[in-house]
């Protein structure tokens, strides 16, 4: 298990590092940056200084070496629109994308997991239409759209949710997330929970025909017992994979769901800075992702050994 | 006695049609008994003994005919015909099942431990720490040193005749009257086979189980069993006293069977196979089904199926030949 750690270690750096080459020489292959953020009427001292300013006439090398050396400790430059670091405008909207995220995964969670467990344990009853249905629903309906669907009919008709904005409740020190979040989450994780239901459903149909699952019946155990205890217990071990990759894709920040609902998190800003052609912090973002996608596909690999005894107690 | 059945008939309905797998099943068992069910592999013995547990996938199984009586200190009870209460309180508690393979009847992401005292917990409504308690004693019990280390263990953890001596434990846990083992010791290799048997005959000794034995092996049984019943493609043939069977063999499946064990006395080991295959279980039985077989064949094998026929003391068998 420790070696199987380290090297997943190694490869999540590896990865990292393959990462930074790439949006580094993205920016380089777009021609010259310096050309991108200037406005159209500056004249050629202008872009000169300019060039000057960000290094971009020192040698490649030079450079890469450079920009490595920042990323490395989370210095991508500062962002042109906004003047102050990228990688402090990225700290102070992950919270917000981090609650988003957080209260849409466990919403696919409680909703998905039941749902999947009634649908597998009665095929071809009325919750296993409705698990089937929501799997389906939940894969191919677009967010935005149901993200839409949910403002006009939640908020603006019965009024129950705010239409937009995000509402922290304060409490001993900690921002608490408050019902706003809980369309734009309920959206966002849409196709996770159409992911978990259909796993989940799959999962139990195929475990109730385990050999074990029979000899759990042959000890008098009571249904419920058999399907919390023996069914989704083993059922959990391969969902960890999927929610680890599914939570690392809410993480990410999605530009939809957090415009239409005006969140204040990273979609938000990535969004805001393509826009501007703010190229640190689009870097930043960039890498800011693919750092947590990596880190939880690596917590996900060692979350699914631990929980697995034939993995954790294997060589 | 403690178990009748009378009868059984149960089919799969399959896509590829109707699988005849019981054509009328009886036998009975006392208690503390142990009967062996020998018959080649299909004849029908573990779908036999998990139907009175309810443990087959329904459907495609569905029973057709027959009853189980069950006689139990609280009056008697039909197996095939149980509530979901009935059936919790028996599974398990009234009779214990032991499974062919051990590595897929034990679940593996549960500790040993656990899957002994859950039904302790679930079932007898023990406390955890007395079902803890509980749990050491039967892993001592069946012999698996260091109880309390092996308590957080799981299967993959231990060796195939540990794993076996597990679900020894699970069977037993909870005092039943009736352990049914189904082939426990095909998967393992000679030496802990022996010691398998010989666990199994020493607990049903202390705790005085019935224990119903099966196996495709004529040679293990005349160590284990008081009595033998003799299956062939889903029918019984001969149910016997275990001396008398293999003394006197009545019917000509039970003698094809002896005849082919490998045999001591002999210098050259001669393997005698029984020539021909089963019959194809697709086709509903309209008369002996081991006439195909049959040396001793005769006109009327062809048009009636054979009914038992008792040939000595507690000794039947269902054969026109040798009445
Ligand atoms: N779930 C099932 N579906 C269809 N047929 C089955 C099923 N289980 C067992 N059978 C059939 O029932 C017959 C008896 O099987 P079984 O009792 O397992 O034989 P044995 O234990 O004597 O080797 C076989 O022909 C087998 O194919
Ligand atoms: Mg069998």
């Amino acid at each position: 298990m420790q070696r199987y750690i380290l090297s997943r270690v190694i490869q999540s750096i590896l990865i990292l590092f393959g990462v930074l080459f790439i949006i580094f020489f993205m920016l380089q292959l777009t021609g010259d940056p310096v050309s991108l953020m200037v406005s159209r009427n500056a004249t050629p001292e202008q872009i000169e200084a300019l060039r000057e300013e960000m290094g971009f006439n020192r040698p490649m090398v030079i450079q890469f070496a450079d920009f490595i050396t920042g990323a490395v400790v989370g210095d991508f430059g500062m962002s042109l629109r906004h003047r102050q670091p990228a990688m402090k405008l990225i700290l102070e909207r992950l919270p917000a994308t981090v609650e988003l995220a957080a209260v849409a995964l466990l919403l696919s969670l409680a909703i998905g997991i039941p749902l999947g467990l009634l649908g597998g344990s009665n095929p071809k009853s009325v919750w296993d239409t409705l698990a089937r249905g929501a799997g389906l629903m939940g894969q191919t309906i677009p967010n935005f759209w149901l993200a839409l669907i949910l403002i006009v009919v939640f908020s603006v008709n019965l009024g129950w949710f705010p239409t937009f904005g995000r509402e922290t409740y304060e409490f001993m020190g900690l921002n608490l997330p408050t019902r706003s979040v809980i369309l734009p989450s309920f959206a966002l994780g849409l196709f996770t929970t159409g992911q978990i239901v259909r796993f989940t459903r799959s999962a139990v149909l195929e475990i109730k025909n385990e050999d074990y699952v029979r000899t759990a019946y042959s000890k008098g155990l009571s249904e419920n017992h058999i399907y919390i205890r023996h069914i989704l217990r083993n059922a959990s071990i391969p969902l960890i994979s999927i929610v680890g990759v599914q939570f690392g894709y809410l993480l990410s920040g999605s530009i939809y769901i957090e415009t239409i609902f005006s969140w204040p998190g990273l979609g938000n800003l990535l969004a805001e800075s393509i826009g501007n052609r703010d190229f640190a912090l689009i870097q930043a973002i960039a890498f800011f992702t693919s750092l947590v996608v990596v880190a939880l596909n690596l917590l996900t690999d060692i979350a699914y050994g631990l929980a697995d005894p034939r993995i954790r107690y294997g060589d | 006695m403690i178990l009748e059945v009378k009868n059984l008939v149960l089919r799969f309905y399959t896509f590829d049609g109707v699988i005849h797998a019981l054509n009328g099943v009886s036998f009975d068992l006392e208690a503390g008994e142990t009967l062996a069910i020998v018959g080649e592999s299909g004849s029908g013995k573990t779908v036999a003994m998990m139907s009175l547990l309810n443990l087959l996938p329904v459907p495609p199984a569905k029973i057709e005919q027959g009853e189980a009586i069950f006689y139990d200190d609280k009056g008697q009870v039909d197996l095939l015909r149980t509530t979901k209460q009935e059936r919790c309180r028996i599974r398990g508690g009234r009779i214990g099942y032991i499974f062919q393979d051990a590595l897929s009847a034990l679940n593996p992401v549960m500790t040993v431990g656990r899957q002994i005292s859950e039904s302790l917990t679930e079932h007898l409504g023990m406390t955890y720490a007395e079902a803890y308690k509980r749990t050491i004693e039967l892993l001592k019990h069946v012999g698996i040193p260091g109880a309390k280390q092996r308590y957080k263990n799981y299967p993959h953890q231990f060796s195939g005749g540990m794993r076996q001596r597990v679900m020894i434990a699970i069977a037993i846990a909870c005092n039943p009257k009736i352990v049914i083992a189904d082939e426990p010791t095909t998967a393992l290799d000679v030496t802990v086979q022996a010691q398998i048997v010989d666990l199994t005959r020493q607990l049903q000794k202390e705790l005085s189980i019935a224990v119903i034995w099966i196996t495709h092996d004529l040679g293990v049984v005349a160590g284990i069993a008081d009595r033998v019943l003799v299956m062939y493609a889903g029918s019984p043939v001969e149910i016997s006293p275990v001396d008398d069977l293999y003394e006197n063999p009545r019917h000509p499946y039970t003698k094809g069977l002896l005849a082919a064990l490998p045999r001591m006395d002999q210098s050259v080991r001669k393997l005698v196979s029984i020539e021909g295959a089963p019959p194809d279980l697709l086709e509903p039985p309209r008369h002996c089904q081991f006439a195909w077989r049959c040396s001793l064949v005769s006109e009327r094998c062809w048009q009636e199926i054979p009914l038992p026929v008792e040939t000595g003391p507690r000794h039947f068998v269902s054969c026109f030949a040798d009445p």
